[in-house]
């Protein structure tokens, strides 16, 4: 491994991969990787997580063409220098931003969205040139060895590599030196992720997770009921069967639409996923046995087993959980302390509506927050009073697809950012470069110290152009005794 | 910037935190009532020996000492986090009027500032004047400028397939964070991050240095009594208060000092998962090229070294590279400038700082006096122990592997490297960490268009040295071993602040698409959207897509 990690820094040092071309046709690569193997692609998906292709399109290989596409677009605008204002005291300096790629990154993904994690923060390395080692999840491992296998041959895999395994691959990958790591997954790997960063002295990013609430107010427009309902199931349920870092893990709701809210939640199921969602194909599978009893262990609690509403039928051959519903599960109970990632939605009831932003403050803050209301103060307060990574009105999980939009946590729910020109900054080392001429000089700059010369600092810093003048004429005084000291 | 530098050389250890008790019985923190209580002591009774008043008083540091632990520390973090849930710090008003009782303070404390930087470095008035206060005062003035635009959110194009929808970039504070200063700058390396995180809304505790021990006691009192005391603090102390520092959970940390402790930083940061700045140092370079206007370059490279702190800087010029037939002018310009500007015996020139302790007056000696290094003295090399004054040194290619070579000198030493050709210098810096800035002396476009690509640094300045610091529209910050994350400015802004992505959305428009049953014309109606535009889409709308 080390060997291999040296001559990807020696291509580095080449420069082949800052130039333009290079990262044009690499996107491109990875562009016709996802077009033309597009069936290989949905089969390992199916086979990983039992998604359904059109789910699969929307979520992971929808996207990543809309982002490579955005990249595609974007990349000589993010690639030219920025010029920087100075103030005018600096005549005949120049200052600008230089965007450089770091070096050899690193890019640990997850399972859930085999793809869509693992080519998303890819997009980023490529487009700030950098090399790149993948290590996608074992996890996942239809999807792992397509991303090995097939996708490397679109690619130059001199600057980029696939290397797949488990996590002592991961550790013995985390060993090494490194200009970034890209991390998703769980805040417990992610301190381990951090921790090994520090040897040498390596920025990371965490992708995480956390439990992101959805607060629901009280709805008089049937239409307004239903299209919130929707959302929410289809974010919820839709989305890898709740297995998603930005999938809503539990409702917040006044108690007096709670009973509406499940009755309307209910038909909703049924109308999108079918009276057997098993049968019709149409939501995912647990990823493996661990996480099915996981999530069958949440559901052991008798308090908890006894709140549930709807559903709750499991088939542990298939590793399949039906969608289901939880009425007031006790607060200390596991399934209300641990991040869900399954397709289990405990509805939790308040007096008031606006006692949300309390119940969501006492714990720690989410990667996004998603708030179902009309009520234009209400929204204000939220915005205001609490903190996430990301925070959604009337709508959830979107704001993935949205390119202009950073995408990443605060605390908990992890550190650094991406997607759309925050992936390109995030492989990049803007560097700060200022350029003087010999011609002008200050003759005050340089010792021997004396009053006149500290006078026309005090000028030149508070960009007192008149003050200058005056001072260097000799009509303004210094008061000031330097000998006080 | 090395704010504990102490752990590396627990001998003299003893010395620092020697300093560091004795001045902290001057001037005791947290009890502000025992402090006062044993000020009027000290005043009703002029007789009292100095002896056991000083007896007294390091009991009074050594109960002091023990209760800044652990606890204490949770607590502080604790009443902080209590004290921000009303919101008072996000506010604007809140965020002016802190930010102004900065500016009063530093308008109204000049002298005392100036005295105190005395005090840790004998650093010039001048000097102090111009690398510290006035850069504090025009940042915090900037800040109070801008303050307003930063705080807007900032909109965001939003796409066809969220559509219709609106979106915005919200900056709000992180929490509580920390601040651990140094010592080479100590007033404007703790007061600069300060203003950023109270800027963007933040409770901040302030750790500065003990190394410098007259700022840090002045901070205490300044903070006391100019800012608000329920969402600023300073806590003062070395390694164990630090350590009980690093142990509770922030929201940011930021640190400015030695590779080796940012690592003990991050490593206490993975902890909690709190994102960190470390703002740490490296050898920086300065390359000097055959064609420069001499006396300029000289003079420039002379208010990088010598006249920033005596070297003592983390962006200031650690060792210069040129070529083999220019060194002799080179270093006869410098010889030449040198004198004008520190006159003939540096030694007594009030317009050098001293060295800031002896811990670090003997780790330069130690880099002087190796073999193979000791005898390139080309200027200088003349020191007082006593005093802890060195004077400017120049040495002249010192073997490559010798320590001075290795390490950030952090010092008026400054050797000089020769290589055949100009060009043959970058390879020397790419042979070593990344540096926090890099400088270039040269006429010729061509090599700045190659050192600005071929080199990477924190920050890089062509034909200067230190003034890009200056610029608060460039982030500063290294890369590499010289640090991660960056300020200055709205940079500062923006490393206090949390970037929230907003996306509203109507109740209207909504595809049926997204959802399930999922059929094929779904996903053709999709594909369309995403690839090919509004065209496509109206062709899968109606059922005639192309495949």
């Amino acid at each position: 491994m080390e060997s291999e990690l040296e001559s990807m820094r020696e291509y580095f040092k080449s420069g082949k991969t800052r130039s333009v071309s290079w990262r044009l046709s690499q996107l491109k690569g990875l562009l016709l990787f996802i077009k033309e193997k597009e069936a290989e692609i949905f089969e390992a998906l199916k086979k990983d997580l039992g998604k359904h292709p059109v789910e699969a399109f929307r979520d992971e290989v929808g996207t990543l063409i809309k982002s490579i596409n955005f990249a595609l677009k974007g990349l000589k605008n993010w690639m030219s220098s920025e010029k920087v204002k100075l103030p005018k005291i600096a005549v005949l300096s120049s200052a600008k931003l230089v965007p450089q790629p770091l070096g050899l990154v690193l890019i640990i993904s997850s399972w859930n969205f085999p793809l869509g994690l693992s080519l998303e923060p890819l997009i980023g390395a490529i487009a700030a040139g950098n090399t790149m080692v993948l290590k996608p999840s074992e996890m996942a491992p239809a999807c792992s060895s397509l991303l090995a296998n097939v996708m490397t041959t679109y690619l130059d895999t001199k600057a980029i590599k696939v290397i797949q395994g488990g996590p002592s691959i991961g550790e013995q990958l985390l060993q090494q030196k490194w200009d970034k790591i890209f991390f998703t997954g769980s805040a417990l790997v992610g301190r381990i992720v951090m921790s090994a960063a520090v040897k040498h002295l390596t920025p990371v990013v965490l992708e995480l997770g956390g439990k992101c609430p959805a607060v629901v107010d009280s709805f008089s427009s049937s239409w307004d009921k239903q299209v919130a309902v929707n959302r929410i199931a289809v974010s919820k349920f839709g989305n890898c069967a709740g297995q998603a870092c930005i999938a809503i893990d539990y409702i917040l709701v006044e108690k007096k639409f709670a009973s509406n809210l499940v009755e309307l939640m209910k038909a909703s199921i049924k109308n999108m996923f079918g009276d057997n969602p098993r049968e019709s194909n149409t939501i995912a599978r647990i990823i493996n046995k661990h996480h099915f009893l996981r999530l069958k262990n949440l559901l052991s609690d008798l308090a908890v087993q006894k709140s549930v509403v709807y559903g709750g039928s499991m088939d542990e051959e298939n590793l399949f959980i039906e969608p289901t519903i939880l009425l007031d599960p006790p607060l200390q109970s596991e399934i209300m302390t641990d991040e869900i990632f399954g397709p289990l939605l405990p509805i939790i009831t308040l007096d008031m509506v606006e006692d949300s932003i309390e119940f969501i403050n006492s714990k720690p803050k989410a990667l996004a927050i998603y708030a179902f209301t009309k009520n234009e103060q209400f929204k204000r307060r939220i915005e205001a009073e609490t903190s996430s990574g990301s925070l959604v009105f009337n709508d959830a999980v979107i704001q993935y697809a949205v390119d202009t939009l950073p995408f990443g946590g605060i605390g908990e729910s992890g550190i650094g950012r991406y997607h759309g020109k925050f992936s390109f900054d995030t492989f990049t080392h803007h560097k700060a470069v200022t350029t003087r001429s010999f011609l002008t000089d200050f003759w005050f700059r340089f010792p021997p110290w004396n009053g006149q010369k500290l006078m026309l600092f005090e000028t030149v810093y508070n960009f007192d152009y008149l003050g200058i003048l005056l001072v260097i004429l000799g009509l303004k005084r210094c008061k000031r005794n330097l000998d006080v000291i | 910037m090395r704010g504990l530098r102490i752990g590396l050389f627990p001998n003299f250890s003893a010395v620092d935190t020697g300093v560091r008790r004795t001045f902290t019985c001057r001037c005791v923190r947290k009890t502000n009532k025992k402090s006062a209580s044993f000020l009027s002591i000290h005043h009703s009774l002029p007789n009292f020996s100095s002896y056991s008043c000083s007896a007294a008083l390091s009991v009074m540091a050594e109960e002091e000492k023990k209760s800044f632990d652990e606890n204490e520390a949770a607590s502080l973090v604790k009443e902080l986090r209590g004290n921000i849930k009303s919101n008072k710090t996000k506010s604007y008003d809140w965020r002016v009027s802190q930010l102004e009782s900065i500016r009063k303070m530093i308008v109204e404390n000049e002298k005392e500032i100036a005295k105190a930087l005395y005090d840790d470095l004998s650093k010039p008035e001048f000097e102090a004047f111009i690398s510290e206060i006035s850069n504090a005062k025009s940042s915090c003035e900037l800040a109070l400028k801008e303050l307003k635009h930063w705080m807007k959110p900032e909109k965001a194009k939003t796409s066809i397939s969220t559509f219709p929808s609106s979106a915005e970039i919200v900056s709000e504070p992180l929490g509580v964070v920390l601040v651990i200063s140094t010592w080479n700058f100590p007033f404007l390396l703790s007061v600069d991050p300060v203003i950023g995180a109270i800027a963007a809304g933040n409770a901040v505790v302030l750790k500065p240095s003990e190394i410098s021990p007259a700022t840090s006691s002045l901070l205490v009192n300044l903070f006391d009594k100019y800012l608000d005391k329920s969402a600023v603090r300073v806590v003062e102390g070395a390694v164990p208060e630090t350590s009980a520092l690093l142990e509770q959970k922030w929201d940011k940390i930021l640190y400015t000092g030695s590779s080796r402790v940012g690592r003990i930083v991050m490593t206490a940061a993975a902890k909690h998962l709190t994102p960190v700045i470390l703002e740490l140092g490296g050898k920086c370079p300065a390359i000097v090229d055959s064609n420069v206007n001499l006396q300029v370059a000289t003079r420039r490279i002379i208010a990088g070294k010598w006249q920033c702190n005596n070297g003592q800087a983390c962006i200031g010029v650690d060792y210069v590279i040129t070529t083999k037939d220019f060194a002799p002018k080179l270093i006869d310009a410098l010889r030449k400038e040198l004198e004008d500007c520190f006159g003939r015996n540096p030694m007594e020139s009030k317009d050098i700082s001293r060295i800031v302790s002896l811990n670090h007056f003997t780790r330069l000696e130690r880099l002087l006096d190796e073999d193979n290094v000791s005898n390139k003295i080309v200027l200088g090399g003349q020191r007082d122990q006593n005093k802890l004054r060195m004077a400017p040194t120049i040495l002249l290619d010192v073997p490559k592997d010798s320590q001075i070579m290795q390490d950030e000198i952090f010092g008026p030493l400054l050797p000089i490297i020769t290589v055949e050709n100009v060009k043959d210098s970058f390879d020397a810096i790419n042979s070593k960490p990344k540096p926090l800035a890099a400088y270039l002396f040269t006429n010729d476009e061509k090599l700045k268009e190659s050192f600005v690509q071929n080199v990477s640094a924190g920050g890089m300045l062509i034909n200067d040295t230190i003034l890009h610091v200056t610029v608060d529209t460039l982030p500063f910050g290294g890369v590499e071993e010289s640090g991660m994350g960056s300020y200055h400015g709205k940079f500062s802004f923006d490393a206090f602040s949390h970037k929230k992505a907003v996306l509203y959305r109507s109740f209207n428009g909504d595809a049926s698409i997204r959802y399930p049953p999922y059929t094929e014309s779904k996903k053709k109606l999709m594909k369309a959207l995403i690839s090919d535009g509004i065209f496509g889409m109206l062709l899968a709308l109606i059922g005639w897509s192309k495949d």
